[in-house]
C-alpha cells in the first residue's frame, strides 16, 4: 500500500466541522455539531440510532447539504476539488443497481473525480476519465483488503463482509488522507473485522485520519484516538474512548434487545464516566 | 439474394438498423443500472407529443411536407421530457409516478395536437410502430450523427456514468458533477429514443433498449461486457429483423421485439440448462 502522505503537504486539520445544523425534509436532525480530526488520528463517532451519526457524516462528504455551520477539509473550504483526498465507506452498497459489476469495475469507479491530477488540453476532463492505470490501482486496492482473488466476481454476490472490504478498497485506491466510514462493521463477519482493523492500524501507521461511525468499538478499540458521542443531533461527549465501552451502554442508546436477557453476556460491563 | 445488398434502400435500412441495434442497448444498460427500464417509454410517448408538435408547427408555416418537423419535434420534446423527469426525481418524486405521468400525458399531447394540426391518429401510427421501410439517406446521415454521439459520451464516459448510477452517494463525495451526469444519461437517453424511433416505433423503443441488455446480463456479470455484448445483440437483432422483413411482408420493429424476446427465452433456459448439469 502506499503512503498516502508520501509527497502531499499534511494540513494541521483534516476535517473541521464548526456548528453544522442539517435539516432534511424540513426537520432539523444535527443541531450545530463540531468536530475536528487532525492527520492519523482515528475517531470513533457514537451514538444510537437516529441520534444522527450518518447524518453527520454524509454531510461531511458531500451527500447532505448544511443548513448552516461550515465544513473545512484540509484547510480549505469543502469542495469537490477538496474531496479529491477523501475516501468515503458507505454502510453498505445501498445503491447496487441493475446490472451486475464485478469488484474491479466498482474499485476503480473509486479513482473518479481526482481533478487536478492531471494537466494539458484534457485537464478538464480529469476527474470524469480514468487513469490509465486503473486497473492496476484497483488490484492493488483489493489486494491490501486481501481480496484481490475477487476481482471478477460479481460485487452483489459476494458476502455482505466481502462487499464491505470491495467498499473500503474503493475508498483506498483515491489514496486518501482522510477516511470516512459509516458503520463499517454492520453485518461483517469476524474474519473481516479482524482483516479491517489491521488494514486501519496500518493506514493510522501512515497518517491516515479517520472518522469512523460505530456502534461498538469491537476489535477497533485499540486504534481509536478519540471518542465523539451523539445524542439527537448534539454532542454529549468529546474525548478519549471509553475502553470496550459499547453503545448499548452511552446515553443516546434507544433500543432493546429481545435476544438479550437483563444483561446480554457479551455486552461490556464498565460504566459511563462521560461526559 | 446478396444482389438486393447492391440496393440503396436495403442498404439505407440495414445502416440504420446497425447504428440503432448498437447505440439503444447503450443507453438501456445505464437506465437497467438506475432500474428505470420503462423511462424509454415514457420519454417515447412525450416524444410522440413532439412529432405532432412537429406536424402543428410544419402546418402553421405552410410546409408542403407537413412531416419535416417531426423528428425535430421529437429531439425537442422528448429532451425537455428527459430534463424534466431528472428534476423531478432530484426532488424526491417517485421514479414510477414520474414515468406515468410522462406516459400518459405524451400520449394524450400526441393526439390532442395532431388533431389541432389537421392530421389524424393515422399519421402517428408510422411514429408508433417505425416506418424503417421509408427511410432515406437524410435519415441516415441523422441516424449517424446521433449514434456517434451516443457511443462517444455513452462509451467514452462510461466509467463515470458507471459510478454515478451504481451508487450516486459516493459519486457525490468523489466530486464528481453528479447531477451534469444524470442529465447527460437522461438527454443521451432521449436523442437514443428519437434515433430508434424511426426503426421500431414509439411503442416498441424501450425494448430495443432494455432486452438486449437483459440477454447480455444472463452471459456475463460484468457491466463493461454487458454493454458490449448488449451493442452486439442490439445491433444484430435489429439486422436480422430488417432482413427477414425483405423477404416476408411483417412489420419491422415488431418482429425485431419478438426476436429479441425469444432471444432471452432460448438464452434464459440455455443458461438455467448449463446451471444444472453442473451442479
Amino acid at each position: 500500500m502506499p503512503d498516502p502522505t508520501e509527497d502531499r503537504a499534511v494540513p494541521p486539520s483534516l476535517v473541521e466541522a464548526r456548528d453544522v445544523r442539517v435539516s432534511l425534509q424540513g426537520t432539523e436532525i444535527l443541531h450545530g455539531v463540531s468536530l475536528t480530526a487532525k492527520p492519523g488520528e482515528v475517531v470513533a463517532l457514537m451514538g444510537g440510532n437516529g441520534s444522527g451519526k450518518s447524518t453527520f457524516v454524509r454531510t461531511v462528504v458531500g451527500a447532505l447539504p448544511l443548513s448552516s455551520g461550515s465544513i473545512a477539509l484540509f484547510g480549505t473550504p469543502a469542495s469537490p476539488e477538496s474531496r479529491a483526498q477523501l475516501g468515503y465507506v458507505p454502510q453498505r452498497l445501498t445503491a447496487a443497481g441493475g446490472v451486475s459489476a464485478t469488484a474491479q469495475e466498482v474499485v476503480v469507479s473509486g479513482l473518479l473525480g481526482s481533478r487536478g491530477e492531471r494537466r494539458g488540453p484534457l485537464s478538464r476532463l480529469a476527474g470524469i476519465l480514468p487513469p490509465h492505470d486503473a486497473r492496476e490501482r484497483a488490484r492493488a486496492a483489493l489486494a491490501s483488503v486481501g481480496i484481490e482473488d475477487l476481482a471478477g466476481r460479481d460485487c452483489s454476490r459476494l458476502s455482505g463482509g466481502q462487499q464491505q472490504r470491495v467498499l473500503i478498497a474503493r475508498a483506498l485506491v483515491r489514496d486518501p488522507l482522510l477516511l470516512v466510514l459509516d458503520e463499517p462493521m454492520a453485518g461483517v463477519d469476524l474474519d473481516s473485522q479482524v482483516h479491517f482493523a489491521h488494514t486501519l492500524g496500518h493506514l493510522k501507521e501512515h497518517g491516515v485520519g479517520m472518522v469512523i461511525v460505530l456502534h461498538e468499538l469491537g476489535p477497533l478499540a485499540r486504534h481509536i484516538d478519540r471518542a465523539v458521542v451523539l445524542e439527537r443531533g448534539c454532542v454529549t461527549y468529546d474525548g478519549p474512548p471509553p475502553q470496550d465501552l459499547g453503545v448499548h451502554a452511552l446515553p443516546g442508546h434507544d433500543h432493546e434487545h429481545p435476544h438479550a436477557g437483563p444483561h446480554d453476556e457479551d455486552e461490556p460491563t464498565i460504566a459511563w464516566e462521560g461526559p | 439474394m446478396i444482389a438486393l445488398l447492391s440496393e440503396p434502400l436495403i442498404q439505407r435500412m440495414l445502416l440504420v438498423g446497425l447504428l440503432v441495434g448498437s447505440a439503444a442497448p447503450v443507453m438501456g444498460t445505464y437506465l437497467v443500472q438506475r432500474r428505470m427500464a420503462l423511462l424509454g417509454d415514457g420519454i417515447g410517448h412525450v416524444a410522440l407529443a413532439g412529432v405532432a408538435a412537429g406536424w402543428l408547427a410544419g402546418s402553421a408555416a405552410g410546409l408542403a411536407d407537413q412531416d419535416a418537423w417531426a423528428i425535430p419535434g421529437a429531439v425537442i420534446f422528448a429532451i425537455t421530457g428527459a430534463i424534466l423527469i431528472e428534476r423531478m426525481r432530484s426532488r424526491g418524486t417517485g421514479a414510477d409516478v414520474v414515468m406515468a405521468i410522462l406516459f400518459y400525458g405524451g400520449i394524450a399531447s400526441g393526439v390532442l395536437l395532431i388533431g389541432l394540426a389537421g392530421g389524424s391518429n393515422a399519421n402517428l401510427m408510422g411514429y408508433l410502430f417505425g416506418s424503417i421501410s421509408t427511410v432515406t439517406w437524410g435519415d441516415v446521415w441523422m441516424s449517424v450523427g446521433l449514434a456517434a454521439l451516443i457511443l462517444l459520451i455513452g462509451v467514452g464516459l462510461r466509467s463515470a456514468l458507471f459510478a454515478v448510477t451504481h451508487d450516486q452517494e459516493f459519486a457525490r463525495s468523489t466530486g464528481l458533477p453528479v447531477e451534469v451526469l444524470n442529465m447527460v444519461v437522461a438527454i443521451l437517453a432521449a436523442i437514443t429514443i428519437t434515433v430508434a424511433m424511426r426503426v421500431v416505433g414509439v411503442l416498441l423503443v424501450s425494448a430495443l433498449m432494455i432486452v438486449p441488455v437483459a440477454i447480455a446480463q444472463l452471459l456475463t456479470r460484468s457491466f463493461s461486457r454487458v454493454m458490449a455484448l448488449a451493442m452486439g445483440i442490439g445491433a444484430t437483432l435489429t439486422l436480422t429483423g430488417i432482413w427477414i422483413t425483405v423477404f416476408y411482408d411483417m412489420q419491422p420493429g415488431a418482429l425485431i421485439v419478438v426476436l429479441g424476446v425469444l432471444a432471452y427465452v432460448l438464452v434464459a433456459g440455455a443458461t438455467a440448462m448449463s446451471e444444472r448439469i453442473r451442479r
